[in-house]
């Protein structure tokens, strides 16, 4: 302080020093660099609306005639053959119903779980233990979702998960969604393959909402002869609130559009039904599955699914925004 | 209570001590009875290092005991050891005994949970939870399934804490709201809301302004009508002031070069701001050190 108040003083009569102050760099460089960030982020909004603005256009017939919302709830799907009208049945809603059931059953499962991996890893677990269990589950995201479709298809479902079905069948089988016949593939199984696909993401991420949680907040509900459990119960996680829901939107926008896994495991028929052991496709698995053999006129009808699926996607982000907001102004969440 | 000499604390000059007459609140030093806590030839292992060792004293019931000395000296590890919180620490462990009311603190079938509901504690940061006021006090005696009116229970804990005059119109709004000393009598507030018996404070002032500490001060001395306090404080003159007992501890290195912590002395507080036995005792309260 001392030193630099007196060398400031005399800067009028020393004109020179001034010219210390003037230089490109900061001026040129700062506005520049706000420039290149910010069309970088414009970019991503571009594309994002070409490809809604492309979709729509190439559906628009087939929306055209069925309804928008008659494609929607349509339960009909009877591909057509012509190349310039609109002759077949398009319905959509046996798919967007695969859809949601898939991804429901998912979220159902293994939020809970990379709730408690998260709290193990972060709280519980020792350290050499902590730190191979974080890379095994991370792996687990590393793994093509075509080799968790033939490990589901061809060791799970029979091994582990058929018994588990007939189990269920068996105790809650007077109850409609777990009404028989089971034939393996479906919307349990693949739900229960997704649940394991979005696990590592969301516990990623959650661990991370965890660990930057106040050490002292939960001495002192443990001080008050909390156990652990209800330490993370009242205390971690009402402030962990919109983190955990971040990662739970992350790992449901995983379960809405994963393609080929849902394929080999949802059973891959047209029709829908409320039985979780009823097969059936998701709006991605059904693209996939026909794209190869259409038609021009069946795909418009395809395009039309990815508008729905689309749609759909950004329906429950808004969902979840509301959520988090109007939940997290009364659990009292510090990042709201 | 007189409030006599309390703006600038007295005797720290080097050399003479702080005398006894800086002893804040008038009366008589109560004996330790039958002592709430025991603690015999305790030593605190974290890891492969003996932090604490050899530690000996008792506690009395419904008292101010305070522990003194340098960092490093073991005296928050000691504290924690009465409530088990070191259980939370990977790797510590203790040898020795620690009793409560003769019953071993460490034998295998207490449950530390319970242990924790007996014996509260306050830290040395403010650390309410993000929720409302009335939702802090009431935490406690919710995980423990307290039937009664929550309301009043409330009510009569706030008061307790001499907070409820501040804060009875915002019950309902955050406790981050509040300032960081009310933040802190909110603190105590949720602690004797589960009706301890021991309440352990871990320099709850060190995070506070004078006026505030002042507050926190009456308070304990009027808790400690009622409750057993141990409190861990980096300021000899807020010992002095407050409590009745206090234990000075000390960091030494052994022959092998690792730091330990240790029971240097332990008396009654006038005795001990005033004809300390043990030099190093003197030392430290006179200034001369730590």
């Amino acid at each position: 302080m001392s030193t630099e108040a007196p060398e400031a003083a005399p800067a009028p009569e020393e004109p020179r020093r001034g010219t210390t102050l003037r230089s490109s760099k900061g001026r040129m460089a700062d506005p520049l660099f706000k420039w290149a960030v910010a069309s970088c982020g414009t970019v991503v909004l571009v594309i994002l609306a070409l490809m809604v603005l492309r979709t729509t256009t190439e559906a628009w017939p087939v929306f055209a005639k069925e309804g928008f919302f008659g494609f929607l709830t349509g339960e009909q799907w009877q591909s057509g053959n012509s190349r310039t009208e609109i002759t077949g049945t398009y319905g959509a809603w046996p798919f967007i119903y695969g859809t949601l059931v898939t991804a429901t059953i998912a979220i159902v499962i293994a939020l809970p779980l990379a709730i408690m991996v998260s709290f193990y890893l972060t709280h519980l677990a020792p350290r050499r233990i902590a730190k191979p269990l974080s890379y095994t589950v991370e792996l687990l995201a590393a793994v093509p979702s075509v080799i968790f479709g033939l490990w589901g298809l061809h060791w799970f479902l029979p091994n582990v998960l058929r018994p588990f079905f007939e189990f269920l069948e068996g105790v809650l089988g007077w109850f409609f969604l777990f009404e028989g016949p089971i034939r393996g593939v479906g919307y349990l199984s693949a739900g229960i393959v997704l649940a394991i696909m979005i696990l590592p993401i969301m516990t990623a991420i959650i661990r991370e909402v965890i660990a930057v949680h106040p050490v002292e907040q939960r001495m002192a509900a443990y001080a008050l002869g909390s156990t652990r459990w209800e330490v993370l119960r009242n205390v971690v996680l009402p402030a962990s609130f919109s983190g955990i829901v971040a990662a739970a939107m992350l790992g449901l926008g995983r379960a809405l559009g994963e393609t080929i896994a849902v394929l080999m495991l949802i059973g891959g028929s047209q029709s829908w039904g409320a039985s979780l052991f009823g097969t059936g496709s998701s709006m991605a698995s059904h693209i996939a599955a026909t794209f190869g053999e259409a038609t021009p006129e069946s795909r418009t009808a395809l395009m039309a699914i990815g508008v729905a699926l689309f749609l759909v996607t950004m329906i429950v982000n808004i969902l979840a925004r509301v959520i988090v907001w109007r939940l997290g102004r009364m659990t009292g969440d510090a990042a709201v | 209570m007189s409030v006599s000499n309390t703006a600038t604390p007295r005797g720290t000059e080097p050399g003479r001590g702080i005398a006894p007459d800086t002893v804040r609140y008038n009366r008589e030093v109560p004996g330790l009875g039958d002592p709430v806590f025991d603690i015999s030839d305790l030593s605190i292992h974290y890891g492969s290092n003996k932090a604490v060792r050899d530690v000996n004293m008792q506690v009395g019931p419904r008292q101010i005991t305070a522990m003194i000395g340098p960092s490093g000296c073991g005296k928050s590890t000691v504290l924690r050891t009465l409530n088990r919180m070191n259980d939370l620490i990977p790797g510590a462990r203790i040898e020795g005994r620690v009793t409560y009311h003769g019953e071993d603190l460490y034998a295998s079938d207490v449950d530390p949970i319970e242990v924790r509901r007996r014996i509260g504690m306050v830290f040395q940061k403010p650390n309410p939870f993000p929720k409302s006021i009335y939702d802090n006090v009431a935490y406690g005696p919710r995980i423990n399934g307290t039937r009664g009116n929550m309301d009043d229970l409330v009510e009569e804990t706030l008061t307790k804490a001499a907070l409820w005059d501040e804060v009875k119109d915002k019950l309902k709004e955050s406790a981050f709201a509040l300032s960081g000393g009310q933040q802190q009598r909110l603190c105590i507030a949720r602690t004797i809301a589960v009706n301890p018996e021991v309440i352990l404070m871990d320099e709850p002032c060190s995070a506070l302004d004078p006026i505030a500490t002042l507050k926190i001060e009456d308070l304990m001395y009027e808790l400690a009508a009622e409750y057993t306090i141990v409190i861990v404080t980096h300021n000899m003159q807020q010992a002095a002031r407050v409590s009745d007992r206090t234990a000075f501890f000390t960091a030494s290195v052994d022959g092998e070069g690792d730091r330990y912590g240790s029971l240097v002395e332990y008396d009654e507080t006038a005795t001990i701001f005033s004809k300390p036995s043990d030099q190093r005792t003197e030392d430290y309260i006179s200034g001369r050190f730590g």
